[in-house]
């Protein structure tokens, strides 16, 4: 089971002239096993409510709730969050120097599972989910982010999804910046995670692109940190034949 | 042969000349360029340059055909010793009297390195060294000296690297809480030879560590590493020196610190001087510095002279920083706590550092070294 229940959920950051706020009140329910496409222009808000949800420092939260399986999100740490099954792939994952990807991924399973995975398996496991992204043997050894190209910083991050397998995963754009092949390979890997029992994800994208590979059930158009309207999978195309237009000028 | 000494003598502005003549060296203020980052009290009177019959302890594992053998100063100064380029490495000199001479005769591989523990046994004693290294041509050896204990230790080291030798030579500070270590280690580089200086330092109240290479001949390369990590109260300075003397020479210079804890202090300079006649060298200088907790300061000072235009690379970089926000976020939303994710960023700033040693002992325990202090104090409190 996994059901993330965001309700009425207002953020702002700091900014020199005060609190500015981004978030105005947003209402959405994941239920088990659903995929919901979250699409809206640059800066309405996609890349907030996507940290704000995994708990990012620089925002803060001022009104509404967050629940996963009815625990208070909002209440927990950072990596308790990652612990309790949410999962962020990153529109601009962060380079941490001098760690290796196959540490890296070690730490983060042992520290998700509460114990260090049995080594055999593991390596089995690691080699599997490299290899159906197109990220060669070596991958393990480089130091995570640096150096990476945009689509295996993507691909990288779809890999963690597969192998950290949470209940609820948030995908940040991760559509952009990816050739075609790359768009596929993505989202087989998404479609894989999709395929096991009642995991949830929030695809967060610009582009009605990615819609082609992975079926949300639910499309909801973001704008001006609100959900502005919300359907099933005509909405994206309607989005695809005539933009954000009627939207952006509504919101005036 | 071009010879480095046989230059028109140019003064670097950054880097007195270098004098065996203690009038050269007066007592310091502490407002000299060449002191001004350094707590001269701390230093409990090394400068004043009492006599002293005080010595380390000697534990040595030399393999076979290394000799380490006492020589005269007058035979120092014949087998090329780097002259002393500030008071404590002149004093050192004129202290120590005789040299000790650990040399590496040419032709030799060796498959071990030379180790040498040198331990002090109280801040009381007045210690003054005087070490040559000497590889000989075409030579290939890896040398360790070890400080632990406590001593005022003041030495001077002169490192000559023959002509085509291999050397990697490691210093390691490793010194109790109150100890003062004032060393000069100064680097001569044969020609096409390449050489290694690694200088970690972890213990000491004060340690104030020159690295100063040179060149005796085009081809020379010159990697000059270090790895420092300051906690309280602790004054830890780095200086080099890579001063251009021959053309199509190399340097590489890396030097990486965390500190930690109220009044920790780390001191970096880094001089580069690109003589007239060092066309076609390459140098890049580093040093990065990771600040794990308030009360700290990081000093970091790079500098390039120039005197030619005719190089194929020079460049710098210094930074100076704390923990990345954005880091610890990424660590952490994976699942990885606070503490967990702070241990792996301390980590892998070092790591990359520590994988060049080249020596595999060395490294296991640097890392091993790493993680203890870490528990120390960033980690305590979490
Ligand atoms: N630290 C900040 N200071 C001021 N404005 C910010 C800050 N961070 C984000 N914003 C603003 O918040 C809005 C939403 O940004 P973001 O969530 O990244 O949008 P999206 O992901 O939809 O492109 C943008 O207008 C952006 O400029
Ligand atoms: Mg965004």
């Amino acid at each position: 089971m996994s059901t993330l229940e965001i309700k009425d959920l207002q953020v702002s950051v700091s900014t020199d002239d005060g609190p500015k706020e981004i978030l105005k009140g947003v209402t959405l329910t994941i239920d088990d096993g659903e995929t919901h496409a979250i699409m809206g222009p640059n800066g309405s808000g996609k890349s907030t409510l996507a940290y704000s949800i995994a708990g990012h420092p620089k925002y803060d939260i001022t009104g509404g709730s967050v629940t996963l399986d009815g625990e208070d999100v909002l209440a927990m740490s950072v990596d308790e969050r990652a612990r309790a099954g949410l999962f962020l792939a990153m529109q601009y994952p962060v380079e941490v120097p001098g760690v290796s990807v196959s540490n890296f991924l070690r730490t983060a399973k042992t520290a998700i599972d509460g114990e260090a995975p049995k080594l055999r398996t593991w390596v089995k496991d690691v080699n599997a989910a490299l290899e159906q992204l197109n990220l060669d043997p070596t991958f393990g050894t480089r130091s995570v982010n640096e150096g990476f190209s945009g689509g295996e910083k993507k691909r990288h991050e779809i890999a963690q999804l597969e192998l950290l397998d949470p209940k609820v995963a948030i995908l940040d754009e991760t559509d952009s910046g990816l050739d075609i092949d790359a768009l596929k390979v993505v989202s087989e890997g998404v479609n894989r995670f999709r395929a096991k029992d009642g995991k949830g994800v929030l695809l967060i994208t610009h582009y009605t692109r990615i819609l082609r590979y992975i079926q949300p059930d639910r499309v909801h158009v973001f704008v001006d940190g609100k959900v502005a309207e919300s359907g099933g999978p005509e909405l994206a195309e309607e989005l695809e034949a005539n933009g954000y237009e009627r939207f952006l000028t509504a919101s005036v | 042969m071009e010879s480095a000494l046989e230059q028109a003598p140019v003064v670097s502005h950054l880097n007195p000349p270098p004098s065996y003549l203690l009038g050269d060296h007066p007592i310091p203020t502490g407002r000299e360029e060449i002191w001004r980052f350094t707590p001269l009290k701390r230093l409990r009177g090394i400068l004043e340059g009492e006599a002293s019959a005080d010595h380390l302890t000697w534990e040595t594992s030399l393999p076979e055909g290394v000799t380490l053998t006492e020589i005269s100063a007058e035979q120092a100064l014949e087998i090329g010793e780097l002259a002393p380029n500030d008071r404590p490495s002149a004093l050192a000199a004129a202290n120590a009297g005789a040299a000790l001479l650990l040399d590496v005769p040419g032709d030799t591989e060796l498959t071990e390195p030379v180790v040498v523990r040198l331990h002090g046994e109280s801040v009381d004693h007045l210690v003054w060294g005087r070490l040559i290294v000497r590889a000989g041509r075409f030579s290939k050896a890896t040398v360790v000296i070890a400080h632990t204990g406590s001593a005022r230790y003041s030495a001077i080291t002169s490192v000559l690297v023959g002509d085509g030798a291999d050397l990697n030579v490691l210093t390691l500070q490793d010194w109790d809480d109150d100890a003062v270590h004032l060393g000069r280690d100064a680097i001569r580089v044969g020609r096409d030879a390449h050489v290694r200086h690694t200088s970690v330092s972890f213990g000491g109240d004060l340690v104030r560590m020159h690295a100063n290479v040179e060149y005796a001949g085009p081809g020379g390369e010159a990697e000059l590493l270090g790895l420092y990590f300051a906690d309280d109260g602790q004054h830890l300075e780095h200086r080099l020196f890579a001063d251009h003397t021959a053309p199509k020479t190399k340097s590489n210079v890396v030097y990486k610190g965390a500190l930690q804890g109220q009044g920790a202090h780390t001191v970096w300079i880094g001089n580069v001087l690109i003589r007239k006649v060092a066309e076609g060298i390459e140098t890049y200088e580093e040093n990065r510095n990771l600040v794990l907790s308030d009360g700290c300061q990081a000093d970091s000072v790079p500098n390039l002279e120039i005197e030619t235009g005719e190089i194929e690379g020079a460049g710098h970089a210094s930074a100076t920083a704390r923990f990345d926000d954005e880091q610890l976020f990424y660590l952490r939303s994976r699942g990885v706590s606070e503490k967990e994710a702070r241990r792996l960023v301390v980590h892998g700033f070092f790591n990359d550092l520590i994988r060049k040693i080249g020596i595999p002992d060395i490294e296991e325990k640097l890392l091993e070294t790493v993680e203890a202090e870490l528990a120390k104090n960033v980690l305590k409190g979490l």
